[in-house]
């Protein structure tokens, strides 16, 4: 079952307690998110509540708060936390020598 | 003898050595061992190097095993002739000098080789790495000429050798990447703290700095950053991070990973051939560490010659080896669900501790300026003990917490004498707080007010808070007469802005600890407001937290629903020329603007530009002579006029000539909240100016000053500041209105609230009153707006911040072909 991964760039290009985005030609657009400590991790870039784009938001430990309304959205479950209940896809992601692979069929889950 | 099995150690390091000697330990006799060793010297104690580099050691005090050692176990050492082959098959090893060998079974421990990062300029004379006694050596050749050192990299690594090359006389400078030091092991309060003691040491820290390129004709002269900077050198160290070594172990067709894949008893695919150190990848992890080495050793002795134990993979902790820093951390502190932090700072001593705890029992931990209790800590971690019982005491430190009744701290405070002092900062004891409370002091304020207790650092709130509790059981309440900031912080939004002053902090890490936060970075609440106190602080000193600001902020432009951004420049006063009209109709239509809208502030918004296109769209209307118009900010918004005495019947004087005046004066100011001002030519107030921040009615004798109005959730109207005769009067009266607010509002407080707070009479003694307060809140007012008035747009048309613009990269899955 050797997952078949993407490289999508190498892990400087995102900024720390920041993210940026990854397109999806035919299918939804990813978020990719860089933890103070250098961890990164992928969602789909649209909040479970009104699909805000969470790659604009505050990183916080492990979590985003979406730019719209501020539910917090856990990085690592892709839950939303508290009191708001809702799930986006997340989508696995590694770093190896520096360069950030994205895993090919989740990213590619809602193409056709 | 020769019909001993014959073992063959690739590697004569750390684990290479230490393994044979838990083999020697165990059977002595089993073996005939041959070991190889790149380096032209016996093991020696590779951590060991750093105090070499800083001269505290000598070469012989680092050595493990000496000739000694190896003449007396029957070992044979092969120094200084690399292995280069391993031929399976027929079961042998050869050397770069062709000394052929064949082996029973094969120990390969051939560490790590440190990563070099690809920019121009890395192969030239003077760039070297730090792993072993040669880089060691010419590090101490560069020296001693002196000049300049940079250590690119600022990890453990990097830190030791910049360490050492500064004992040494050399001017260092340490470029790391990220925004904070040793950034896998500590969180950002301890890299702040560190970085702060490195650089009162003279040494140079840029963080979030990125090399371009090493420049020298022939050999180093220097580095060169991606943002243009350049830092003199004549040596380069680079200390970015390590590989595992598996070379010889890929060519000979093990199976390997990160690193050379091996089993519970550090067995790879080969059943004969082993392998230990930093060249392995056991479980899906590797390790850069000594501690889990030894594990291993153990481990493959117990498999190889003894009673198998089977090695389960390591948790580690880091020390840095710097003389006088102490910095511990251990585990995992990036936090997330079901993680609970507890901190503890101690601003006079330097000391902050940061336990993370999940589920009782601890997960992590960061120490800084104290690092007693950091075995403590890793073993109860290493354990997985539950800590439910010592909870309350376990920041402070084993000695606390295991003191058995005292586990309860208020026992512990109980326990003190009267004489016992609470609060260092200012002398107060115990036994003077108790009668401060005795006497009526009945809320952390009130013992602030009349003992200074905890009314400077703040760092004894809690001590203070456990003798009104137990001075007062249950009737104290616990409940403070003024908020305090957020969850973080005992202080007052006022206390942090008077402390920022008065201890001359100037970026929010140094805030939180010399205020003992309880939180090791804050929240959302607490860092747009530190960034703000800190800007309005140290206007010209002032560096910009990006994170700390909200997304409308960071992009310069306001999020929509669909994700899209609305781009709105200013128009002076709300006049426009067709020029302008024109460039902002060509932007909507290149840019597909969605909506074009006038807005309430009397200027124009385009709707639905996507972020990707921010830059060009604003270079575009740069290019037309128009800024951002911080439609998005906590800032000066707009300036409404009316159409005044220039052309209006009634108009007394030219509302709208002073309302541009204003505007240029008072443009890109950031403030606690949104800052709105309008000019209205005469009474009948056709520019709404009495529901402004800040409003002016023209009338024939001059110009009536109002303040405070709000026409948002809770409808204000203004009041009465005075009257001034000219339009020089009301700029300067404006402006010192303005640099009250910024200096003593809280953050998020809108100027109407601000007002019924500190009421009118207070402003007008302040600015009506005070004429020489007056002249000094303008001159301060003008002078950071000498560093605020930078279009952040042309900044970022011009590059800056690029990447928030872009995507990463993008997928194009295979194309379906003849479609669906
Ligand atoms: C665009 C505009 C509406 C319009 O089409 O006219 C507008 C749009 C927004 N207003 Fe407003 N306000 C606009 C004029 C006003 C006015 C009228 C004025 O300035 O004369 C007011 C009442 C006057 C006042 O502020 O005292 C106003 C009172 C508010 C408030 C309530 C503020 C308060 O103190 O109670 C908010 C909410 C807030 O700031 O927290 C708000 C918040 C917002 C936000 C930022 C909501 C948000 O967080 O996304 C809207 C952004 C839309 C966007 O993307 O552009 N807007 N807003 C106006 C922009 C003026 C400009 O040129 O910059
Ligand atoms: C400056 C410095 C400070 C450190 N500080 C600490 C610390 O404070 N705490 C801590 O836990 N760890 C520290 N470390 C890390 C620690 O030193 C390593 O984890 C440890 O040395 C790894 O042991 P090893 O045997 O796997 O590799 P090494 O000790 O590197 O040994 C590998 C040996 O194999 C040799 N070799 C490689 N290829 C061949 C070949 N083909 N033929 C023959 N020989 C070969 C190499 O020359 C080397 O001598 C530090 C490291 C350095 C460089
Ligand atoms: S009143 Fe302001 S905040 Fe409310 S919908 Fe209109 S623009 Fe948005
Ligand atoms: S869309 Fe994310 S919080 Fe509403």
């Amino acid at each position: 079952m050797d997952a078949i991964w993407l490289d999508i760039g190498p892990v400087e290009q995102l900024p720390a307690l920041g993210a940026r985005t990854l397109p999806v030609q035919g299918g939804e657009e990813i978020a990719i998110f860089r933890t103070a400590n250098g961890e990164v991790y992928a969602l789909v870039n649209a909040c479970p509540h009104k699909q805000g784009p969470l790659s604009q938001g505050i990183v916080h430990d492990t979590s985003v708060t979406c730019p719209l309304h501020n539910w917090r959205i856990s990085l690592v479950t892709g839950e939303a936390l508290g009191e708001d209940k809702g799930c986006v896809p997340v989508i696995p992601v590694k770093i190896d020598g520096g360069r950030i692979l994205i895993s090919r069929a989740e990213a590619l889950a809602g193409t056709n | 003898m020769t019909t001993k099995p014959h073992l063959i150690v690739i590697g004569n390091g750390m684990a290479g050595c230490r393994a044979v000697e838990e083999i020697l330990a165990r059977d002595s006799g089993r073996y005939r061992v041959t070991i190889f060793g790149a380096e032209p010297r016996v093991n020696y104690n590779r951590i060991m190097l750093s105090p070499l580099l800083a001269g505290e050691k000598s070469f012989e005090e680092i050595v493990i095993n000496d000739h000694d050692w190896y003449a007396g176990n029957g070992i044979q050492l092969v120094a200084g002739d690399a292995v280069v082959a391993i031929d399976r098959q027929a079961k042998r090893v050869t050397t770069a000098s062709g000394r052929v060998e064949p082996y029973d079974k094969l120990l390969i421990a051939t560490g790590s080789d440190p990563f070099i990062i690809p920019v121009p300029g890395h192969d030239l004379k003077g760039v070297v790495t730090f792993r072993d006694m040669d880089d060691v050596a010419s590090m101490l050749r560069a020296a001693d000429s002196g000049g300049g050192a940079v250590v690119i990299g600022g990890g453990l690594l990097g830190l030791e050798a910049a360490h050492g090359l500064s004992l040494r006389g050399m001017k260092v400078t340490v470029i790391h990447l990220m925004p904070t030091l040793m950034e896998r092991q500590l969180d950002e309060a301890a890299g702040w703290l560190l970085k702060s003691a490195l650089e009162s040491r003279g040494q140079t820290i840029l963080t979030g700095a990125d090399t371009a390129e090493i420049y020298g004709n022939g050999k180093v002269e220097g580095v060169r950053l991606k943002d243009g900077r350049e830092i003199p050198a004549s040596i380069v160290v680079m200390a970015v991070g390590i590989r595992p070594n598996v070379k010889l172990a890929k060519a000979a067709g093990l199976a390997v990973g990160r690193g050379i894949q091996v089993d519970d008893h550090l067995v790879t695919s080969d059943a004969d051939i082993l392998s230990v150190g930093e060249c392995v990848e056991h479980d899906g992890l590797v390790y850069g560490l000594v501690a889990p080495l030894w594990e291993m050793c153990r481990a493959l002795a117990d498999g190889l010659v003894a009673t198998p134990s089977g090695y389960r993979g390591s948790v580690t902790s880091t020390k840095l080896k710097v003389a006088g820093l102490d910095v511990f951390s251990a585990g995992d502190f990036s936090g997330g669900e079901g993680c609970e932090d507890i901190v503890l700072r101690d601003a006079t001593r330097g000391v902050y501790k940061r336990v993370i705890v999940k589920q009782d029992r601890v997960v992590g931990a960061v120490l800084y300026g104290d690092t007693g209790d950091g075995n403590w800590y890793f073993d109860l971690l290493r354990k997985g003990e539950d800590v439910a019982p010592i909870r309350d005491a376990l920041i402070f430190g084993q000695a606390f917490a295991s003191g058995g009744a005292s586990a309860n701290p208020l026992d512990a405070v109980a326990a003190l004498g009267a004489d016992a002092e609470i609060c260092g900062c200012n002398g107060v004891s115990k036994g003077s707080i108790v009668t401060a409370i005795d006497g009526g002091a009945c809320s952390l304020d009130a013992v602030r007010a009349c003992t200074k207790a905890s009314a400077s650092c703040g760092s004894c709130t809690g001590l203070v808070e456990k003798l009104l509790t137990i001075a007062m059981g249950d009737d104290y309440a616990g409940a403070r007469e003024n908020q305090p900031m957020c969850k973080c912080t005992s202080f007052t939004h006022e206390d942090v802005r008077a402390q920022i002053l008065e201890k001359e902090l100037k970026v929010i890490p140094q805030v939180m600890q010399a205020l003992s936060w309880s939180t090791p970075d804050g929240c959302s609440s607490c860092r747009p407001a530190l960034n703000y106190y800190l800007l309005c602080a140290w206007p010209g000193e002032h560096q910009e937290d990006p994170q700390s600001r909200f997304v409308n902020e960071r992009m310069h432009a306001n999020i929509q629903k669909d994700g899209s951004y609305s781009v709105v420049p200013r128009m002076w006063g709300g006049v426009t020329t067709p020029n302008e009209l024109r460039a902002i109709a060509d932007a909507a239509d290149k840019y597909g603007a969605r909506m074009v809208k006038v807005t309430g502030g009397q200027r124009l918004d385009l709707f639905g530009i996507q972020k990707e296109d921010l830059p060009a769209i604003w270079a575009d209307l740069n290019a037309a002579g128009m800024v951002s118009g911080h439609a998005y900010g906590k800032a000066l918004r707009t300036v409404k006029t009316c159409v005044g005495s220039e052309w209006c019947r009634f108009g007394t004087q030219d509302s709208t000539g002073l309302g541009i005046k204003i505007e240029h004066m008072t443009w890109g100011s950031w403030m606690p909240h949104k800052f709105k001002i309008a000019v209205s030519g005469c009474p009948r107030n056709c520019a709404e100016a009495t529901i402004k921040d800040f409003g002016i009615i023209c009338v024939d004798s001059g110009y009536e000053l109002m303040i405070g109005g709000n026409g948002g959730i809770h409808l204000r109207g203004t009041e009465l500041l005075c009257k001034v005769a000219t339009e020089q009067e009301a700029l300067d009266y404006c402006a010192a209105f303005i640099q009250l607010y910024r200096e003593e509002a809280r953050y998020l407080d809108r100027t109407a609230p601000w007002m019924e707070r500190v009421g009118l009479d207070y402003v007008k003694q302040r600015i009506v009153e005070d004429d020489a307060g007056r002249e000094a809140l303008r001159a301060r007012f003008l002078y950071a707006q000498s560093y605020l008035q930078k279009d952040p747009w042309a900044e970022r048309a011009a590059g800056a911040e690029a990447h928030l613009h872009q995507h990463i990269a993008e997928i194009r899955p295979f194309a379906v072909v003849g479609g669906r």
